[in-house]
Formats: C-alpha cells, sequence, structure tokens
C-alpha cells in the first residue's frame, strides 16, 4: 500500500496549515512545541523557516505543556501541535494549568477518527476529545478547511485571554487526502 | 562549606543554600518535593517556582523560561526521581542549547516524599552519562563539599546548557512549604520580569 494512504496529510493545495502560521505570528506566539505529525508537515516547515519563532521539538508531547507553562512564566506565548495520540501523553502534566493558570493552546490533527486505516489509532483517537476536556481543556473542531482558521483563532484566544489549556481538533474528515507524494 | 549530612554525603538545605546566596537575577524552578521545600526554606520569593505537581516536567519548565528570559539565568533544581521521569527533556534541551539554563539533581537515590523507596540511580543509573548521552557537554558530578564553589561558578557561568548531579544526603529534612496557590506562584514571577503589567497581558 501507498505510504500515503497510512500516513493523513493535507493535500498540497490546501492553503489551511498557511492560515494557521498567519494566527500565530498575529498572536505573537514564540515558541512552538511539536511532535511531528504528517497533518502539521507544512505548518511545521513554516515555523522552522521563520526565525522568530522557537521551535522545540519534543521527545515526548508532555513536554510541550512544560515548556508552555516556562514560556508563559517568562512572559512568551507558545502553543503545542501534535497528533491525537500525543494527548495521551500529556493527562497529569496538563494539571500544570491548572494549579497555575497558564495559557495552554494546543493545535491536534486527528487519528483513529474519520476513515481511519491503522486499528492501533482508534482507541487514543476516540478518547482524545474527552480525555482533553476531563483535564479541563475547551475543545473545538474542525472537520472543514474553512472552518480552521477561526476555529483555531478561538483556540489562540480563549487561551491567552482566560487562561486555560483550549484545543482545535483537526478532524481526519480534513487531513485525510491523500497526497500521492505531492508534499 | 556547605556541611555534610549523617551519611557524610552533602546536605541538600545547605547546598541549596549556598547555590542561591547572593543570587542576583537568577530565576530558579524546583521540582515537586524536597527541592521546592529546600529554595522555600533558603530563599522564597518571586524569583521562585516551587512546583506542586507536574512530575517530570520541571526541567522544561525550566528551558521554557529559559529562552523566553536570555538575560536571565534559569536553574532548575529538581530530585533524581523527577528528572528520571522527564529524561527525554535532556535530548530536547541539548537540541535547544539555552546558554542560560543549569540543570542540578539532588540525587538522593530515593523516592523522598513516598516512603523513601530506592530509585534507578541507587542501582547503577548514571544521569550525567544519561545527559552526556543526549548531547550535554557542560556536566559535573559533585561528592564533595570541595566542589561545590565549583558547582557554583557553572551554575552562573551562561555557558549551558549544563547538567550535574550532587550526590546528597537523604535524610527528610523539616517542611518549608511555599504558597500552595499557584496563580499566585506563577503571577509573582511574571510581576518580578515584567512589572505589573504582566497581569494585563
Amino acid at each position: 500500500m501507498d505510504r500515503q494512504a497510512v500516513e493523513s496529510a493535507p493535500d498540497a493545495e490546501a492553503d489551511w496549515p498557511d492560515r494557521i502560521y498567519d494566527l500565530l505570528k498575529q498572536y505573537n506566539v514564540r515558541q512552538v512545541a511539536l511532535v511531528p505529525d504528517a497533518g502539521h508537515s507544512r505548518l511545521i516547515k513554516r515555523c522552522l523557516a521563520d526565525n522568530t519563532l522557537r521551535v522545540v521539538t519534543l521527545t515526548t508531547e508532555e513536554e510541550g505543556v512544560a515548556l508552555m507553562q516556562g514560556a508563559w512564566l517568562g512572559g512568551e506565548r507558545s502553543v503545542l501541535l501534535m497528533q491525537s495520540s500525543g494527548v495521551g501523553n500529556c493527562i497529569n502534566m496538563l494539571s500544570l494549568s491548572s494549579i497555575h493558570r497558564t495559557p495552554m493552546p494546543m493545535i491536534i490533527t486527528m487519528r483513529g477518527d474519520f476513515g481511519e486505516f491503522n486499528p492501533a489509532q482508534i482507541a487514543m483517537g476516540q478518547a482524545t476529545q474527552a480525555v482533553l476536556e476531563a483535564m479541563g481543556t475547551i475543545v473545538h473542531r474542525a472537520d472543514r478547511a474553512a472552518d480552521v482558521a477561526e476555529t483555531v483563532e478561538a483556540t489562540l484566544k480563549l487561551a491567552y485571554n482566560t487562561f486555560r489549556p483550549t484545543a482545535t481538533l483537526l478532524g481526519q474528515r480534513l487531513l485525510g487526502a491523500k497526497t500521492f507524494g505531492k508534499d | 562549606m556547605v556541611k555534610l549530612g549523617a551519611s557524610g554525603k552533602l546536605d541538600r538545605r545547605d547546598l541549596t543554600r549556598v547555590l542561591l546566596a547572593d543570587r542576583g537575577g537568577l530565576l530558579v524552578v524546583a521540582g515537586l518535593g524536597a527541592p521546592a521545600w529546600d529554595i522555600s526554606a533558603v530563599d522564597d520569593g518571586p524569583q521562585n517556582l516551587p512546583l506542586w505537581g507536574g512530575m517530570g516536567g520541571a526541567a522544561m519548565i525550566g528551558l521554557g523560561l529559559a529562552l523566553a528570559q536570555p538575560d536571565r539565568t534559569v536553574l532548575v533544581l529538581t530530585g533524581d526521581g523527577e528528572m528520571l521521569m522527564g529524561i527525554g527533556s535532556l535530548a530536547t534541551i541539548a537540541h535547544q542549547k539555552p546558554r542560560n539554563l543549569a540543570i542540578v539533581v539532588q540525587d538522593n537515590e530515593h523516592y523522598g516524599e513516598t516512603g523513601m523507596q530506592e530509585t534507578a540511580t541507587r542501582h547503577g543509573t548514571d544521569l550525567v552519562k544519561m545527559a552526556e548521552g543526549a548531547g550535554i557537554q557542560r556536566l559535573m558530578l559533585v561528592t564533595e563539599a570541595a566542589d561545590v564553589p565549583a558547582l557554583r561558578r557553572a551554575v552562573y557561568a551562561n555557558e549551558g546548557p549544563f547538567f550535574a548531579v550532587v550526590k546528597i544526603d537523604p535524610a527528610s529534612l523539616p517542611l518549608a512549604l511555599p504558597p500552595r496557590e499557584g496563580a499566585i506562584l506563577q503571577a509573582r514571577m511574571r510581576e518580578h520580569l515584567m512589572g505589573p503589567g504582566a497581569h494585563l497581558a
């Protein structure tokens, strides 16, 4: 099987990753923590090419939660990019936000969601929203390209204005277009 | 000179006192448990973030703070159990190369808050070698009081990332609790760094 059919990644023509990048700039985000995901690959490239953004590639997603705590402590805004499976790695560390009232916006590409191929992705994918909400995160979903920018903007605003964990889930219906090696 | 405990190893609180004496602008993140009590006993205030939770996250909180405040020296003071839980963060930190970040592990080879169960460092795990393997180049293992002045110089040198393990006496010392309201702990450091405008951000 074509590996592009296994990993969900946006079509090379889709420009919503660029809209997310624009929002990171507009909201003065300075630290971008991430564990790579195919669905975020275009956004990650944009961030890496920008010298005013510090991209911090993590060994596990919970490191990104702690990094966001430290960034805010020092007066910088940050964001965490990850795949839905990484949400499970963050659970206890998210308590830092409720302890200290720290903005922690997360932009999460879904697996185990709409038309998943890999059985191993289902358990965490189906639990992602419930797990985030159980830890006090306000969760929004975007399943259509036209909804991505306003949903991510709401996630950033809610985090920075109301001091809590927030998340946008980018659904597999949005990500699932096969790229056939274009990107 | 740092005092020694009954085991002949360094006294954790006296070590903390020496590291934080005349600290200038030094910011300190302390891992949950005894390191948080240590910094609170020695010098509580807005330049400290004593952690009540987030086990395994102290070094990464230090990284985020060090990147946001490149003109300040940031010390992460934590225990061996806390460092082991977040050991992958050493690779992340080595990759980012923050010159102003120092991590000092007070290694008593036990989980001190939960009944003194032994950690892996009691059984041969070498955190200095793990940090070296992660790619951190400035390293120190401290077992003698005579090494502490050099440790202190390295913490304040801003030639990091710097990582040290100090073998300490395992005695549990009197509790010295910092404020338990985390919003205050965060806000007081933000106000210290950015002034009252921090609360309007």
